[in-house]
């Protein structure tokens, strides 16, 4: 006898059952939660596009000139002239004002996640398996109910993505917290800080490197959502992938990926720039040391040791 | 005597979910590992009581384990005790409510770290601002008093640089600062000096003492280290498994250990270093002679009355003038005018009761007759013969 036939848990069921009583009830909710992610992600994205390509060419070629170094700001150069010439610059904008939105929120929403997991043993026994369900349920399950309850468009793309990427910044936010060294906590505490100027003053600076990790990973994994979302029509460089797939068009796949790593370059190594633990050199002598071609100095940070996580879009 | 700056009573710090059951078993005699084993509780500290006067460096030396970075730590409530008190000028700080508490920390209270425990990402000056920042004092005048600080320690050019950049002992010079620009009656120092190297450790152990030669602070000074605890210590506290065994001067320790562990922990001190000469100079010869009033005749007399070979001269105020012996005297009534200076040998110097006996070894060593000792006003404190040097050496082995 197959045992399939006189076991029967009826999960699929359970989930539908409570999407509709979402649906049915919560309505207002999910109509606001769309509202304040329409906000975000279109403005970015008008914005954004409403800008001369060739003035937020500009903008970026200075940041990172900044930022990074020369080196990386010829790189953003050559980027930016290979996308403007593959006419990709209006899909490119896009997904980058897709994965900044959704990161943004993901952060927005992470971040304090992070914190009350460092502070409480219990939230975080509570948290940590949420975020590994969160991290090993394949992405293309989120899909499903963003779109029932978002309809489709950028918005249920931008919500499965901050759900998808939120995950590493909520960890590196508490594991940050967690590793600031017992003895600069008791000095912290020795010298009279409050638990809040603890938190502010002490073990959030020195968790910085690993709070930018995480960061940097969320914006990482933002991204290889960006052809999976662009299945419910969040647009973008992951349409023009997919478009590529769908028309077996190997030529159009090509550009559309290569547009999805120049922005993954891009993001990187600027989140990875601001996890620098120390942020006092003025603008005007990092770009004058730029000028005259010197390395940074060497700081002890963690932006080093991250590993490039997982590449971005498939 | 100096009065009480720190009063702690009956202290305890158990660790783990039910201190009260292990308090039981303490009470009962039960030692650390079994309460450990029965209850799974650890036995951090147990019932210190003692009182650290305003101004004096108490060490606090222990094996490691024996609960001395916990001891220090309920004195500001980094750690909570389990039971006891501790009184900073008078007011229970275990009692103390969260915001009381920590306007002590930021007003009577600093602490210097084995790691420094400095800031990063901020600035030397900033760090040494610390506690005022926390404080809420404006930048101005944090800046202000913080400059002053790193000014005493040395490290007023480097006020801008970043701790990466700086040697081990100069960030602790930091942490030191930090610790006196929020100028503390009270400082906590657990084994600060122990990441340093031995050169520079004893560099940092001079600029304490110097630091407190300026301005007396109450120092509670943890270290494992015996040459630092003789060498900064007005007072010394022994901890074991958790328990004061006892507290004393250093040489008091050192010359009448109360148990095994204490005198186990003190073989093998140096003593030449731990005394002075000032120390031991009470067991020389005792006959001293007063110029004013005595001449040949009534010295020599009572010279031979005494049990000693010589006898010392002093004049005025008890100050140190010579050494006679019989020959010198009888010498002095055949051949010279017969006045009692004609008596004192030649070339018998005094030295400094503030010497250590490694210094004033060689001299007692030798020389034919004991030397005398004087203070710094050249009053004459007593002598130190071979045999007083050989006991104490002896004794100490
Ligand atoms: N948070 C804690 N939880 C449980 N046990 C602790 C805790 N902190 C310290 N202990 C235990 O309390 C005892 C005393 O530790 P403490 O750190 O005070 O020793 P110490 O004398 O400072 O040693 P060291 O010289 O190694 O620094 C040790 O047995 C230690 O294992
Ligand atoms: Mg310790």
């Amino acid at each position: 006898m197959n045992p399939e036939d006189w076991i029967e848990i009826n999960i699929g069921q359970w989930v539908e059952n409570l999407v509709g009583f979402i649906l049915d009830n919560f309505e207002p909710v999910l109509d606001a939660i769309s509202a304040a992610i329409g906000f975000v992600a279109l403005g970015l994205e008008n914005t954004l596009l409403a800008i001369n390509p060739l003035v937020l060419s500009a903008i970026l070629i200075l940041l990172a000139l900044w930022r990074v170094g020369w080196k990386f700001a010829v790189f953003v150069l050559l980027s930016m002239v290979l996308i403007l010439g593959m006419n990709l610059w209006d899909p490119t904008i896009s997904t980058l004002a897709l994965v900044v939105g959704a990161s943004f929120v993901a952060l927005l929403v992470g971040f304090p996640v992070g914190v009350a997991m460092a502070k409480s043993d219990t939230v975080e026994a509570l948290v940590r398996p949420i975020l590994d369900f969160m991290q090993t349920m394949p992405p293309f399950v989120y899909l499903i109910p963003a779109a029932m309850f978002f309809g489709l468009g950028k918005v249920p793309g931008t919500i499965a993505t901050v759900v998808f990427a939120m995950p590493p910044v909520v960890r590196l936010t508490n594991l940050g917290i967690r590793q600031v060294s017992v003895e600069n906590v008791e000095a912290g505490r020795a010298f009279g800080c409050t638990d809040r100027q603890l938190l502010y003053k002490v073990q959030l600076p020195l968790a910085l490197p690993s709070i930018m990790t995480g960061v940097n990973q969320t914006i990482m994994l933002s991204l290889s959502m960006v052809v999976i979302a662009s299945m419910i029509g969040a647009g973008g460089l992951g349409n023009v992938v997919l478009t590529g797939i769908q028309r077996l068009n190997v030529g159009l796949g090509f550009e559309g990926g290569l547009g999805v790593v120049i922005v993954a370059i891009l993001l990187d190594r600027l989140t990875q720039s601001f996890g620098r633990i120390r942020t006092s050199e003025g603008f005007f002598t990092r770009l004058m040391r730029a000028l005259k071609g010197e390395q940074q100095k060497p700081t002890v940070t963690g932006s080093e040791q991250s590993e490039t996580p997982r590449r971005a879009a498939s | 005597m100096s009065n009480a700056k720190i009063v702690v009573n009956g202290l305890y710090k158990i660790f783990g979910s039910h201190p009260d059951q292990a308090y039981e078993l303490l009470q009962q005699g039960k030692d650390k590992d079994e309460i450990f084993e029965t209850t799974g509780n650890t036995i951090g500290v147990k019932d210190a009581s003692f009182e650290v006067y305003e101004g004096e460096v108490f060490v606090v030396m222990g094996l490691s384990g024996s609960g001395k970075s916990t001891l220090v730590r309920m004195l500001n409530r980094l750690i909570d005790p389990t039971y006891g008190v501790v009184e900073i000028d008078g007011r229970d700080i275990v009692k103390m409510s969260k915001s009381d508490l920590i306007q002590v920390r930021r007003k009577e209270m600093a602490m210097v770290f084995q790691s420094f425990a400095l800031m990063p990402h901020q600035r030397v000056i900033d760090n040494a601002a610390f506690g005022l920042e926390v404080a809420g004092v404006p930048r101005e005048q944090r800046y202000e008093r913080a400059l002053k600080s790193l000014e005493a320690v040395g490290l007023k050019p480097n006020a801008y640089s970043y701790p990466d950049e700086l040697s081990g002992g100069m960030k602790q010079r930091v942490g030191l600062a930090r610790a006196l620009t929020n100028d503390p009656s009270i400082m906590l120092m657990d084994e600060a000096f122990s990441a340093l190297d031995p050169l520079i450790r004893t560099e940092m152990q001079d600029e304490l003492l110097r630091l407190q030669s300026e301005q007396r602070r109450t120092v509670v000074f943890i270290t494992h280290d015996l040459d630092e605890a003789m060498r900064i210590g007005d007072r010394i506290a022994v901890m074991q498994d958790g328990a004061v065994v006892q507290i004393g001067t250093p040489e008091e320790i050192v010359t009448s250990p109360a148990n095994e562990y204490v005198s186990s922990f003190f073989k093998g001190v140096d003593v030449t270093q731990v005394f002075q000469a000032g120390d031991i100079c009470g067991k020389g010869p005792k006959t001293v002679i007063e110029r004013a009033g005595s001449d040949l005749n009534s010295a020599t007399e009572a010279l031979k009355n005494s049990a000693d070979e010589i006898a010392f001269v002093i004049g005025k105020d008890r100050k140190y003038e010579g050494l006679v012996t019989a020959e010198s005297l009888l010498e002095a009534k055949k051949n010279k005018g017969g006045k009692l200076e004609n008596a004192l040998v030649a070339n018998i110097e005094a030295v400094r009761a503030d010497m250590s006996l490694s210094e004033v070894l060689h001299r007692v060593a030798h020389s034919r007759y004991p030397v005398p000792v004087v203070d710094d006003n050249n009053v004459y404190k007593g002598a130190i013969s071979k045999t007083a040097l050989l006991q104490t050496l002896d004794r100490a082995v």
